[in-house]
């Protein structure tokens, strides 16, 4: 019973989703299965919560190195979510002044716009950049000519580094837009830089990741018909939990 | 003095990448940009409507990438703005929210004469809703059924943009701007691409490979990286000479002349890095 239902509930909204493309008469039941869906994620909201404190909670009360660290998340999520709910700061909205709780929990001036704009945005925007930093670190030590795969990767790599900036023009923006053998079709200006960086990346890479894209649709396609079907039943957990 | 760079302490690469960053950026260094085919074709994309047309502005994405993409955001948002353009707001992401009064505060700051006061008749923000591409399949299907209120909470009947709007199948052009996944590859898949919608987006770096087979057939076009939104700038600057007093309108191209530095530094270090390999292979070092 534990598996029956949930198998069921998956293939009867899969197959319904799939029927959507295929039968109009499906559609309205596909937006009914999709707007069930959009409330099960809002529910998962409050499920990875239950699940940051649970973690943190226990690295705390098992005192694991770092421990510190999950008191100051817990700490700073506890403050946030009091902050958000009880709209601290936020004036009621206009339309509604008489409701204290009217505003929106996002308004400017409020704690929570604080919070998110203050420390939030700081926060993340640098360890954002911190990346700027340990790949410049990386490129010094591991990027390195060992074999011939590693040189195309690098010379590549060079090329798109440059093409990418105003470097480009200085270094081979002079380069006539003339033939180089008569009318064989390759111009000295194909050889620019930034013309070799677009070469590289719409007539290399972008036939690459369209046979990637295919191979990962069929696998998607193959593995959902497993799940929709029952045969594969990995996502409702290992046989012992069932 | 190769014996001092094999053992370089990585606090001066990180000092060089800081210095590198930071004076450019001090010293508000600019180069002209030409804008590629790539870039007007989004251009062209927004300026080919008629004025007043209607375009959804998706934002997905996070103050940890505004960096690359808020100037993309921003430009669409002028752009749009000087066509006078209706446009719906809204992000798959929770932290989206902010990125939108972003550009909700250029409207009503930089076009007043057109958004002041204009919220429900030139501008509505949809705000976000958690569903990913469940979301994006009920809104380009059945805009209701996902979203019933504004961010306000003010019902979507009773706001004159979104009253007589079953779907955004219905609007004239989908401009998305993406940091990741819910982002430009689920509007593809679930929006843009089953239902014809004329689709622009604006990406990170490291999205533009995965969104470019997906050009020109089911998107319009693509900006790719801060590139790709300082020869956005560049296009719109070209066309509309009025914004090349606006400093503002110059947040992408700004951020070239960083870009420039600090990438002749990382082939410098790669260079660096190789000379030294092949000194110690050279030593017997490496077999």
């Amino acid at each position: 019973m534990k598996r029956t239902i949930p198998l069921l509930i998956s293939a009867m909204t899969g197959f319904i989703l799939i029927g959507t493309a295929f039968i109009p008469r499906f559609v309205d039941w596909g937006n009914i299965a999709m707007a069930w869906f959009n409330l099960l994620a809002a529910f998962a909201f409050i499920l990875g919560g239950g699940n940051l404190l649970k973690m943190q909670l226990q690295k705390i009360s098992a005192q694991q190195p770092g421990w510190g660290y999950a008191a100051v998340t817990l700490i700073a999520f506890f403050i946030t979510l009091f902050v958000g709910l009880a709209k601290v700061g936020v004036h009621p909205n206009v339309n509604f002044p008489e409701f204290t709780w009217s505003g929106d929990y996002l308004q400017e001036d409020g704690a929570f716009w604080w919070l998110f704009e203050y420390i939030f945005t700081p926060l993340s925007a640098t360890m954002f950049a911190l990346l700027a930093f340990y790949i410049s670190s990386a490129a010094f030590r591991a990027f390195r000519a060992k074999n011939t795969e590693a040189t195309i990767l690098l010379i590549i790599a060079v090329i798109i580094l440059l093409g990418r900036t105003y470097a480009s023009v200085w270094l081979t923006g002079w380069f006539p837009d003339e033939f180089i053998l008569g009318e064989s079709g390759i111009k000295y200006s194909d050889f620019k830089l930034q013309n070799l960086s677009e070469i590289i990346m719409e007539d290399f890479m972008t036939p690459g990741m369209r046979a990637i894209k295919i191979g990962i649709a069929l696998g998607v396609a193959s593995t959902s018909l497993k799940v929709l079907l029952g045969v594969d039943r990995s996502y409702l957990g290992s046989d012992q939990e069932a | 003095m190769l014996n001092f760079l094999q053992h370089l302490d990585r606090r001066w690469i990180f000092l060089l990448m800081f210095i590198a960053v930071a004076v450019p950026l001090i010293m508000g260094t600019t180069f002209p940009e030409t804008p590629s085919p790539q870039v007007l074709a989004v251009f062209d994309a927004v300026d080919n409507l008629p004025d007043g047309s209607n375009v959804v502005m998706a934002l997905d994405y996070d103050p940890a990438s505004q960096g690359e993409l808020q100037p993309m955001a921003s430009a669409f948002a002028r752009h749009c703005a000087i066509k006078k353009h209706n446009i719906y707001f809204m992000t798959l992401w929770p932290q989206g929210i902010s990125m939108i009064q972003k550009s909700i505060d250029i409207l009503q700051e930089e076009y007043p004469e057109t958004y002041k006061g204009k919220y429900g008749t030139k501008y509505v923000n949809l705000g976000f809703r958690a569903g990913n591409e469940g979301v994006i399949k009920l809104v380009v299907e059945d805009l209701k059924k996902s979203y019933s209120t504004d961010i306000h909470g003010t019902n979507l009947d009773n706001i004159p943009l979104t009253k007589n709007l079953k779907n955004i199948q219905q609007v004239d052009l989908l401009c998305n701007v993406s940091a990741g996944y819910p982002g430009s590859q689920e509007w593809v898949l679930y929006g843009s691409s089953p239902f014809d919608i004329p689709t622009v987006v604006g990406c990170t770096g490291v999205q533009a490979p995965t969104m470019l087979p997906y050009i020109p057939d089911q998107l319009t076009g693509m900006l790719a990286a801060i590139k790709g939104a300082a020869e956005y700038e560049q296009a719109i600057i070209n066309v509309y000479p009025q914004l090349k007093n606006n400093p503002n309108a110059k947040e992408g191209l700004i951020r070239m002349g960083p870009q420039l530095v600090a990438h002749i530094l990382l082939i410098s270090l790669i260079f660096l890095g190789n000379v030294i390999y092949f000194w110690e292979r050279k030593q017997g070092l490496h077999q």
